[in-house]
């Protein structure tokens, strides 16, 4: 009985989360609509996709939407309240997608993935996103941050991951009872596609090395040809440095010397391991923000992805790694100046160690965050 | 011998009991329980059932490997166990189908002795080759890998409170070797996930946390991605986790234990997990508190248990007495442990550590200097 009271108390409060977004952007809209007299306001502001996602969703977006207004940026968001476990209330994927595709910029918290589909589909609403816009290159930046203690420190690795195949391909098919078999589809193709990536991002961001993260001894074709795409594109960098490792003793070079590592490159299920333990190193979930590309858009969304279901409504999530992806959207869509205030604002309030959500042993709350954020933008 | 069948059987009929105790009166219980005491806690019964001392398989392996397996045996003869060693080669010879394989003297010897102890094993690169690691494993069945990682006392890292046991599901899902090219550029690897070796694994997970006094297992999974095959696993897990309610029960994605296993590790206990993840976990774990070089390991299978160092052969450093026999010698300990000769295991182990502890003869990987014979002889003295 109670857990019914829950889950409907949790219903509502999402939807009114969503709602309070809703409103908000269509406020903007309004205000558009009166047409403020100040000619170059359309033309200066970025509209922004935003999916506050479940879990924690909701709270850090809106911390991050509360920063963005306290800083006077540019950028009008176009909420929708997407959600594989709260289908009733979910947006649908196509009406999400074309919002994507036409403002080609996005802020998305985590999706929830239940065990199970209600409709019996095999692919996630996460995958069918991704597949739909072809957000085939995950990058997360994990960086050691000033002021949070952690036993390792002066991490920097970039962890590229290809996300749209590989063990995420949800071909899946039970032959007799008892015996499921799995598909893993690797191709040349995107094999290719994200190797070039990754090599490209190391050579914009004068990076040096990239290592190619596989089990091609197990899985001889599968990651043995994910791993000659990289020897292949490799040859065509000659000034960036290769090296190729195997997922078990990458883990392990990880935990004991993480310095090793500089941007990696790995098919799909690996990089979720590896994104989550170089978050682990730094300080967790709350603190790493990442981003996934196609062709034409970016999703920006927190690098490790976790709801933390355990702590809605309970105000104590940290709004770190969402604030985070505010300033890589700045910073991509080319509004440097703002995206340095808040980045500096961050590290200032990381620095001074004064609020710290609980995760790093402080007991602010994100609300306490977001306002000394708020209170260091200058 | 005699004694052996009888405790095997009592063994069985000590199952029942404690699956259905009704059923069988308190009188029985109570013979068989003063029987038990007297076939085996003992370390001088133990030496007396054994009398023909137990015979080991010993498979000395490559690069290091007959120098760790000698410290190994060295450190077993000063503590006087009551086994008989038997080594054997495994170097691959071609069998009558042309292809090479284990030569079966070797294969003979395990299925007898039903243990066996492996040093590092080199699989020659060319074709015609399989991995000589698979094919043991697939000859004796061996279906669920162990890996208790322990922070070492005298030896820093950046982890301290780390004390986990990965038990890995070892015959099949993403390791089952079934790949094609359906066209130029497009493979697809199968990983296969059955209920009879789910649950098989589960079994032996929770009977190991209940042996081993653990108080909890946690099962690791993507059955959020990968619904039907991992959902299987966790089902079959699940299931099991009804039989034993005293042991606590938890169901975690993968992605979140690599997360937590770095920030606090001492959030787990048992786990259990499909092949790839359990490669994957019993690594990092390991490089939690040190390395391979420090990590026992045991494959528990259906034919036989085989215990094993999991590191490399470190050609480098072969033949210089620099190895570090650790990770074997744990491997034994916990053979012994497997065998029941619990008091010369404890007598071991603790020899071994605090030889690390005191940190006076600690070989090259550790930061020593101390050569393998140096620090085998310290253990010896200390037993």
């Amino acid at each position: 009985m109670s857990m019914l009271a829950r889950t409907l108390g949790r219903t509502v409060l999402q939807a009114a989360a969503a709602r309070s977004v809703h409103t908000s952007a269509t406020l903007e809209k309004v205000r558009t609509g009166h047409k403020i007299q100040d000619a170059t306001y359309g033309a200066n502001r970025t509209t922004c996709t935003l999916i506050p996602g479940d879990g924690v969703g909701p709270e850090i977006v809106y911390a991050l939407q509360e920063v963005f207004k306290a800083a006077n940026v540019p950028v009008d968001f176009e909420s929708y309240f997407l959600s594989e476990i709260n289908p009733v209330l979910s947006a649908k994927l196509e009406d999400v997608v074309a919002s994507i595709q036409k403002n080609k910029v996005c802020i998305k918290g985590i999706l929830a993935t239940p065990d199970y589909s209600n409709v019996g589909d095999l692919q996630t609403l996460n995958m069918k996103l991704r597949n739909d816009l072809d957000l085939y290159a995950n990058v997360v930046h994990v960086r050691s941050l000033p002021g949070i203690k952690t036993r390792h420190t002066d991490i920097d690795v970039v962890i590229i991951r290809e996300q749209t195949e590989g063990e995420y391909s949800a071909l899946e098919h039970e032959s007799v009872p008892g015996i499921v078999e799995c598909l893993k589809i690797i191709t040349a193709k995107k094999s290719m596609r994200i190797a070039k990536f990754a090599f490209d991002y190391a050579t914009k961001n004068q990076r040096k090395k990239v290592t190619a993260v596989h089990k091609a001894n197990i899985m001889k074709l599968g990651d043995g040809l994910f791993l000659r795409c990289c020897e292949d594109v490799a040859k065509l960098y000659p000034r960036i440095q290769f090296e190729k490792m195997i997922v078990d003793n990458t883990t392990m070079q990880m935990v004991s010397n993480p310095n090793q590592f500089d941007v990696m490159v790995t098919p799909n299920l690996y990089g979720a391991i590896v994104d989550n333990l170089a978050s682990g190193l730094v300080g967790g979930a709350g603190v790493v923000a990442g981003a996934s590309y196609s062709a034409e858009t970016v999703v920006f969304e927190p690098g490790a992805r976790h709801t933390f279901a355990g702590a809605v409504g309970k105000n104590v999530a940290n709004p770190t790694a969402m604030m985070l992806c505010g300033v890589k959207l700045l910073r991509h869509i080319n509004l440097p100046t703002y995206s340095e205030v808040i980045f500096n604002a961050i590290n200032k309030v990381l620095n001074d160690g004064k609020v710290r959500t609980k995760d790093l042993g402080g007991q602010s709350t994100t609300m306490d965050f977001t306002r000394a954020v708020i209170a260091n933008l200058h | 011998m005699a004694a052996r069948f009888i405790q095997k059987i009592l063994n069985q009929l000590g199952l029942t009991a404690a699956r259905d105790p009704a059923a069988v009166s308190a009188s029985t219980v109570f013979t068989e329980t003063t029987l038990k005491a007297k076939v085996n806690t003992t370390p001088s019964a133990s030496r007396a059932y054994s009398s023909g001392s137990k015979k080991v398989t010993l498979i000395p392996g490559d690069g290091i490997g007959p120098e760790i397996s000698a410290a190994v045996q060295k450190i077993f003869a000063a503590a006087s166990v009551p086994i008989e060693w038997e080594a054997v080669d495994v170097t691959p010879v071609r069998g009558p189908d042309g292809k090479f394989g284990i030569p079966q003297a070797a294969i003979d010897s395990v299925n007898t002795n039903k243990i066996g102890l492996k040093g590092p094993l080199m699989t020659p690169v060319g074709k015609g080759h399989r991995s000589l690691n698979l094919a043991l494993r697939k000859e004796f069945n061996l279906y669920a890998n162990v890996r208790p990682c322990r922070s070492l006392e005298g030896y820093k890292t950046l982890y301290d409170d780390v004390d986990v046991v990965t038990i890995r599901e070892n015959t099949e899902g993403e390791y089952s070797g079934i790949e094609h090219e359906i066209v130029d550029g497009v493979v697809q690897s199968i990983k296969l996930i059955t209920e009879e070796a789910s649950k098989r694994v589960a079994e032996y997970a929770f009977q190991y946390a209940k042996n081993n006094n653990r108080k909890k297992v946690t099962v690791v999974h993507k059955a959020n991605i990968m619904r039907m095959s991992d959902g299987l696993f966790l089902r079959c897990v699940r299931d099991m986790a009804q039989k034993f309610p005293d042991i606590q029960f938890e169901e975690r994605y993968l992605d979140t234990v690599c997360l937590n296993m770095v920030q606090n590790p001492g959030k787990y206990d048992v786990l259990v997990m499909p092949n790839l993840y359990g490669d994957i976990l019993s690594d990092m774990c390991a490089g939690l508190v040190g390395g391979l070089g420090l990590t026992p390991s045991g494959n528990m299978g259906l034919n036989g248990a085989l215990f094993e160092s999991v590191h490399g052969t470190a050609p480098d450093i072969a033949g210089k007495d620099l190895a570090n026999p650790t990770a074997l010698l744990l491997s034994a300990v916990m053979m012994l442990r497997h065998m029941e000769l619990n008091s010369y295991a404890d007598k071991i182990e603790r020899a071994a550590f605090e030889t690390i502890k005191e940190s006076k003869y600690l070989t090259g990987d550790l930061g020593g200097r101390a050569k393998c014979s140096e620090f085998t002889n310290e253990i010896c003295a200390k037993l």
